[in-house]
């Protein structure tokens, strides 16, 4: 069992026996904090439903007295973001969908690739390569993100150069390019630590079973490896989708203007300084950049909570 | 070589050696590209950060070398307070805000683990609301929390239409106080993990021994204070670590929560390297920084992940 399941399953313990005053005690600090980790989602929807002068003018705690969905379809289509001509914050979901779901996919499959060689391929230096992958998962990106930023640049020269030449870029200089390999790269190590964790529990004598009769490597991994990882791809696709949909750094850094991501695009919606702040439109934008990833928190939240676990290195 | 792929090359007797040799080689073809790509552009691109941190490089990369002359001058900025430099800043912003986000978070996570623990109901309920934030984007959280503290349309203006009209909070727009509410922000959105972690480790006490505890006659508080707590500390260990790391990375959740960190006042050294790159053209001492940012968190997690590795009998 991981430590994932702890969490979610019940214990096989005896039960606590406590007074009715400690009960009531527990109860009600549980509540207590409940409440406070509720209460900012909550403003922020009310808020998001009320016109501006019953935010700007009225207590943010109360119920909207006049219900209105205005402030989301003005953020969806309407409200400027910084200097940028396009409106609404709708074609920038699109290009975190467009970034997210190619990473997501090629890290994965690394990863699982990795997971496997690592685990059931042993060879001299094994552990030194996963070591070196795994630290790759906790540099601040601050110490690579200047050679990135020289190397995506270099990247930009060959795409004006193909397009010059033949009239393509072929994705060189693309910024949602830029942004998969960005993340491919700097999700490998996670991916490959979370199969590398799962694999190792895998029955090595299944493999030598097949080898046996003949499978080869990409048979293995096919046939006997593939069918039996569905819980570790869930786990390692919702913990992908969430830090690079959150991504905000390598968005900011290398995808300006049109092409930014949807984290990138609300902080300049909420922060710009010309005009009155519409918090209501600001609030509705924010429930919208947050909704894919909630949304797979309440679809899929016991494989959220293993691959946080698993995150912390601990398998 | 390969442990398992051994029986193969002599098992295939009747294909071309060629074959044989390339099934064998064909498990570390298939790991290299993603090894590469990380010695590349993690451990290249370190040593290549490290590189022009000793050069003079303003907006674009020189090969000028200096020697150790931004170390200096960080090092002469560290003691610059009157006033304060923008380093200086972002030292002791790192230190009140990852002493609180780490306790905090770590004191919480565990209270919480603990309350949960304790055979309630609803516990399925509860324990999601913990974890939410955690789907959350920085940003969100910032978003989210700048208007909660706003004194404008807040807290504060909530509690004087209560009634409470003396009541004074409007930390998050003074340049002072506003690495406290980065530091609230960050508690909010991290504690549940932290919660998580603790439960697993809970979870897994043998129910023997709180038996034995029990029938000993020790109360369920002194269980805790004297059994079960001081079992916790390899999680509490595990929990510092991320914890203190995540802390230096740092870096939406200023930008988010005081609005693009105005004039420095809630500097990191996240946002320092990333002004001091990006806005002011001095690539070197942003490098520089980046540097010291990366020996601090190589510090924290190089011996925990040796450890880690160590533990696993192979």
């Amino acid at each position: 069992m991981s430590a994932g399941d702890l969490v979610t399953s019940a214990p096989g313990r005896e039960p606590a026996r406590h007074s009715l005053t400690t009960r009531i005690v527990i109860y009600g600090l549980l509540t207590l904090f409940a409440f406070i980790y509720l209460i900012p989602l909550v403003v922020m929807v009310m808020t998001s439903l009320k016109p501006l002068d019953e935010v700007t003018g009225g207590n943010m705690f109360a119920l909207p007295q006049r219900l209105t969905v205005e402030p989301w379809i003005k953020a969806w289509g309407e409200a400027r973001i910084g200097v940028s001509d396009t409106a609404g914050i709708n074609g920038y979901f699109f290009n975190s969908v467009k970034m997210v779901v190619p990473a997501v996919l090629i890290s994965t499959l690394l990863g699982a690739l990795n997971g496997f060689v690592l685990t059931k391929w042993h060879f001299p230096g094994h552990k030194i390569v996963f070591g070196m992958m795994l630290f790759a998962c906790f540099i601040p990106f601050q110490s690579v993100i200047i050679p990135m930023a020289v190397i995506l640049g270099g990247l930009g020269d060959i795409g004006r150069s193909l397009h010059d030449a033949t009239g393509y870029s072929f994705g060189f200089g693309n910024p949602t390019v830029n942004l998969v390999i960005v993340h491919v790269v700097y999700g490998l190590g996670f991916t490959t630590l979370f199969f590398r964790n799962y694999y190792e529990l895998f029955p090595t004598e299944l493999i030598k079973a097949a080898m046996i009769d003949g499978a080869r490597f990409f048979q293995i991994f096919r046939r006997i490896l593939l069918p039996n990882s569905t819980p570790i791809f869930i786990v390692t696709v919702i913990y992908q989708f969430t830090n690079i949909w959150n991504d905000f750094l390598f968005g900011s850094t290398f995808a300006a203007g049109d092409q930014a991501p949807m984290t990138v695009a609300l902080n300049n919606l909420v922060n710009t300084s010309t005009g009155v702040v519409e918090y209501n439109v600001n609030m509705a934008a924010a429930i919208i950049a947050a909704a894919p990833t909630l949304l797979v928190y309440i679809v899929g939240g016991r494989y959220f909570v293993r691959g946080l676990m698993a995150g912390a290195v601990k398998g | 070589m390969s442990t398992i792929a051994a029986p193969i090359a002599t098992e295939r007797r009747s294909s071309p050696r060629l074959r044989a040799r390339l099934q064998d080689w064909l498990p570390r073809l298939v790991l290299a590209p993603s090894f590469l790509l990380v010695l590349v552009f993690v451990y290249g691109f370190n040593l290549w950060t490290l590189f022009l941190s000793f050069t003079s490089s303003k907006a674009f990369a020189s090969t000028k070398l200096v020697g150790w002359a931004n170390y200096q001058k960080l090092w002469n900025w560290t003691f610059e307070w009157d006033p304060p430099s923008g380093w200086y800043t972002a030292l002791v912003n790192m230190g009140i805000f990852g002493g609180l986000y780490v306790t905090f978070c770590l004191v919480l996570g565990l209270t919480l683990a603990i309350l949960l623990d304790q055979k309630i109901r609803g516990e399925g309920i509860l324990r999601p609301i913990y974890l939410y934030p955690l789907a959350l984007s920085f940003i969100v959280t910032g978003t989210a929390w700048k208007l909660f503290l706003d004194p404008r349309i807040g807290l504060e203006k909530a509690v004087h239409d209560w009634g409470w009209t003396s009541f004074h909070f409007d930390w998050v727009v003074n340049p002072r106080m506003m690495i406290y509410c980065v530091a609230i922000a960050g508690i909010w959105q991290t504690s549940g993990f932290v919660m998580a972690m603790f439960l697993a480790g809970l979870r897994g006490v043998d129910g023997e021994i709180l038996k034995a505890a029990q029938i000993d006659g020790a109360s369920a508080f002194q269980t805790y204070r004297r059994i079960i707590i001081p079992m916790m500390r390899p999680v509490f260990f595990s929990a510092l670590v991320v914890l203190a790391h995540m802390a230096i990375k740092s870096y939406d959740l200023v930008l988010s929560v005081t609005g693009k960190n105005p004039g420095g006042a809630a500097e990191l050294p996240s946002t320092f390297m990333y002004s001091y790159t990006f806005t002011r053209n001095q690539m070197a001492v942003g490098s520089t920084s980046a540097v010291i940012m990366l020996m601090t968190i190589a510090a924290i997690m190089v011996p925990y992940i040796y450890s880690e590795l160590k533990e696993k009998p192979q």
